[in-house]
């Protein structure tokens, strides 16, 4: 059932660097993943599915994608006559967006005019299936403040800013360490959080007013012992996007059928995505294609292995692709040898080309280029 | 007020199809899905959009759930504009009684009062159970053109086959002198496709006169086309060229969908200028395992392919496990194809579960009575028990229990 007492926001715009080709042209949640979606469809319809009315997405620039990706929220069921989807660009400055907190300060009116008691918010670097409807259950029978989302697990490799929590028997939060120096297994926070909305609106003035504007430092590590701060673990599919091999092996990882069951087939929580609406995949008689995942409008006439193509993906006659995530309206031509590449959308390969990669560090080729 | 349209479409899509057995027991024929994604309504409506046509009326009488649910709202078609788009029109309770659409005619008859909100120039009359891409806007210019009071689309079929069409006979500048319905002894191989353009204030009078006329079955081609032509109202075929195919028959609608797998075919699903659009599933990408081999097919998505597939076309969300074998053969959206099973010229619907290595159809050059050899139809949400033999030609309706 949906309800109006949660309210969503998303950051689609933070951790860009971290796989700075791919962002080149485009917001971390327009980063296209898993053969037919974008980054942001998946803390999206983890809210939709979370019976989410209002969801606010923040995106600071580069965001023409975006937006285009997610037009009037109609895939999500967000275009509604009541709430619905909120794309909150920087007023008139960037720099408004500079870091989380001045972020929420500079959608203050948002935050204000909303009439929702609780905000989930997420940003766009986790690829998982989560219901916030369980976080929320446990949010309010814990009567916390605010409930941080973790995953226990090796830190992941170049995950910017890590916050490391421990807990006591109860889940309570009994310290914060940020950017710590750790090896082995802990709780780090996955960038999603449900907290009081008035509560978020009260701890941003804070911040601002003293001018601490580190969100971890300043609204969880230095209030914790302030308020009810509890932990959610999640313990499902849940891959953080940190580095360009990262993004390569999180897509990789959907050959595994247990991984996709988890992320895609949990009945009545879908991934929605933009729809194009292309004809069904279309394999030649000269075809092999194993272990891939294949998108729509797809033609393939070569051969194909441990790959990911998005929709619209040609793979001409004689060409072999291994181990390659190729972005929507590639073209590859006749007798081409593609192994360890991330193609990006729109590019044309012509015939007899070779292109290689390592699995420790696979090629990346540019939108629209022409090899 | 409706603002004016030029051209209402009005689609006829109340038959049962009832050549089609299992396929429309429970859903319309313009509905019974079509190509690895589309339904047979997507081509009509497709075309109507592409050929800038914003008003149409889709009519409905036999099993109209899933049709009215498909077509819904119409935002896939981008026919769902604010004082324009695509209405589902089924029949109603009147003042006089209450009447099921006696005939195509009739149909029309009874929503004259649909299309005359949008007070149009023209009417199309089309049907939604046939394959093609058609610019009816070039129709429409060419009955404009011979300042015609009804068009019909022909197309040139083989002289064999043209005694199983209405024939229209024609002169030499096009305008059509007499109808032949289904001739012995065809005098030309204009075939009628079904399509129609007429003046509107011309038809309208025509439905009226029809309406009241004893012994009429209310048909187009059976009263109101020949009573025209009667009057001597200017009636042209306009020559249509291209890929066309009525999917009326469990046969044909398996060679349709053959077609899309042929590179000879003109009927290209990929030409973004004309494109089918069609409502799409919530799934994730088809994923094809290390098992698999897939020659010549059509996959849509959500399907999880381990067996191996030929010439085939296999719609959404479609498991085909390790060892099973699909071979000349169309599977609807949410089969399962168990371990071992061989499916072969065989047409299954929605849903159904075909047990570990069972079989189902068989190929031609299999069979020594050519007369026992036909296309294998299994209906929706059936299970075929494991081991057990579905013969070719066979149509299942029921579930078929496990075999030792």
């Amino acid at each position: 059932m949906r309800g109006n007492r949660i309210l969503g926001i998303i950051f689609s715009n933070l951790h860009e660097k971290l796989i700075s080709e791919i962002t080149e042209r485009r917001t971390m949640g327009a980063v296209p993943f898993g053969g037919r979606y974008r980054l942001i469809d998946f803390p999206l319809s983890n809210m939709v599915n979370s019976g989410i009315n209002k969801v606010g997405v923040l995106t600071k620039s580069n965001y023409q994608s975006l937006v285009d990706h997610l037009g009037t929220g109609k895939a999500w069921d967000l275009s509604r006559q009541r709430d619905g989807l909120f794309v909150l660009p920087p007023f008139m400055d960037p720099s408004d967006y500079a870091n989380r907190v001045s972020t929420f300060h500079s959608i203050m009116p948002f935050l204000t005019n909303s009439s929702e008691e609780y905000v989930v918010i997420s940003d766009c670097d986790v690829v998982c299936n989560i219901d916030y409807q369980k976080v929320f259950a446990k949010h309010v029978e814990n009567n916390a403040d605010i409930t941080l989302i973790y995953k226990r697990d090796v830190l992941p490799a170049r995950l910017h800013d890590p916050m490391v929590l421990s807990f006591d028997a109860k889940g309570k939060v009994t310290d914060v360490l940020v950017n710590p120096s750790i090896s082995g297994t802990c709780s780090y926070y996955m960038n999603m959080m449900m907290i009081k909305r008035e509560l978020l609106i009260e701890l941003v003035n804070k911040c601002v007013s003293k001018n601490t504007m580190n969100f971890k430092r300043d609204m969880i590590q230095a209030e914790y012992n302030n308020l009810n701060i509890y932990g959610y673990e999640f313990k499902g599919f849940a891959p953080v996007i940190t580095s360009p091999a990262e993004y390569f092996n999180a897509n990789m990882s959907l050959m595994d059928s247990e991984v996709r069951a988890d992320l895609f087939s949990r009945g009545d929580r879908p991934i929605y995505t933009k729809v194009r609406d292309d004809m069904p995949a279309k394999y030649g008689l000269d075809s092999k294609v194993k272990n891939s995942l294949i998108g729509s409008g797809c033609v393939i006439d070569g051969e194909v292995e441990n790959c990911v193509l998005f929709k619209g993906v040609h793979i001409g006659k004689g060409t072999k692709v291994s181990n390659c995530v190729i972005m929507q309206d590639t073209k590859i031509g006749e007798n081409s040898n593609l192994n360890y590449v991330i193609v990006d959308k729109d590019v044309t390969v012509r015939d007899g080309k070779t292109l290689a990669g390592e699995a420790s560090y696979p090629v990346y080729v540019s939108k629209l280029s022409i090899v | 007020m409706y603002p004016k349209q030029e051209v209402v479409a009005m689609l006829l899509a109340g038959g049962q199809g009832s050549r089609l057995g299992v396929l429309t027991q429970k859903l319309a024929k313009p509905a019974v899905p079509f190509g690895g994604k589309y339904r047979i309504i997507d081509f009509p409506l497709s075309n109507c959009v592409n050929s800038g046509i914003e008003a149409v009326g889709v009519l409905t009488q036999y099993q109209p759930l899933v049709l009215n649910e498909y077509v819904g709202s119409g935002q896939p078609w981008d026919l769902d504009g604010m004082n324009s788009g695509v209405s589902v029109l089924s029949p109603y309770q009147q003042i006089k009684g209450t009447d099921w659409y006696t005939g195509t005619a009739n149909a029309i008859y009874q929503n004259i009062s649909y299309i005359d909100r949008y007070n149009p120039d023209y009417v199309v009359i089309l049907s939604g159970d046939h394959i093609y891409k058609m610019d009816y806007s070039k129709m429409i210019a060419f009955h404009k053109e011979n300042n015609a009071d009804c068009t019909i689309a022909v197309i040139d079929v083989p002289l064999a086959e043209a005694s199983r069409f209405g024939i229209m006979n024609t002169n030499p500048d096009g305008s059509i002198y007499e109808f032949e319905e289904k001739p012995k002894h065809p005098k030309s191989t204009n075939a009628s496709m079904g399509i129609y353009v007429f003046s509107w204030d011309r038809l309208r009078k025509y439905l009226i006169e029809d309406e009241s006329e004893e012994g009429s079955e209310h048909d187009f081609g059976k009263n109101v086309l020949p009573r025209m032509l009667e009057d001597g109202q200017r009636m042209f075929a306009y020559q249509f060229e291209g890929y066309w195919k009525d999917v009326g028959t469990i046969d044909s609608l398996w060679e349709a969908n053959m077609d899309l797998l042929d590179p000879n075919v003109p009927l290209d699903l990929m030409d973004e200028s004309w494109k089918i659009y069609s409502r799409n599933p919530v799934v994730p990408p088809q994923y094809v395992a290390d098992t698999a081999k897939i020659q010549n097919s059509l996959i849509g998505d959500g399907c999880d392919i381990a067996g191996e597939l030929e010439f085939s076309i296999l719609f959404s969300n479609v498991v085909v496990k390790p060892g099973a074998v699909v071979e000349s053969s169309i599977i609807m959206p949410g089969c399962v194809i168990e371990e071992g099973a061989v499916v072969r010229f065989a047409i299954v619907s929605e849903n159904t579960v075909i047990g570990k290595n069972a079989v189902v159809g068989a190929r031609p050059e299999d069979i020594e009575n050519k007369d026992e050899w036909g296309i294998a139809v299994v209906g929706d949400n059936l299970r075929i028990g494991a081991g057990a033999k579905v013969a070719p030609k066979a149509m299942i309706a029921e579930d078929i229990e496990e075999v030792e």
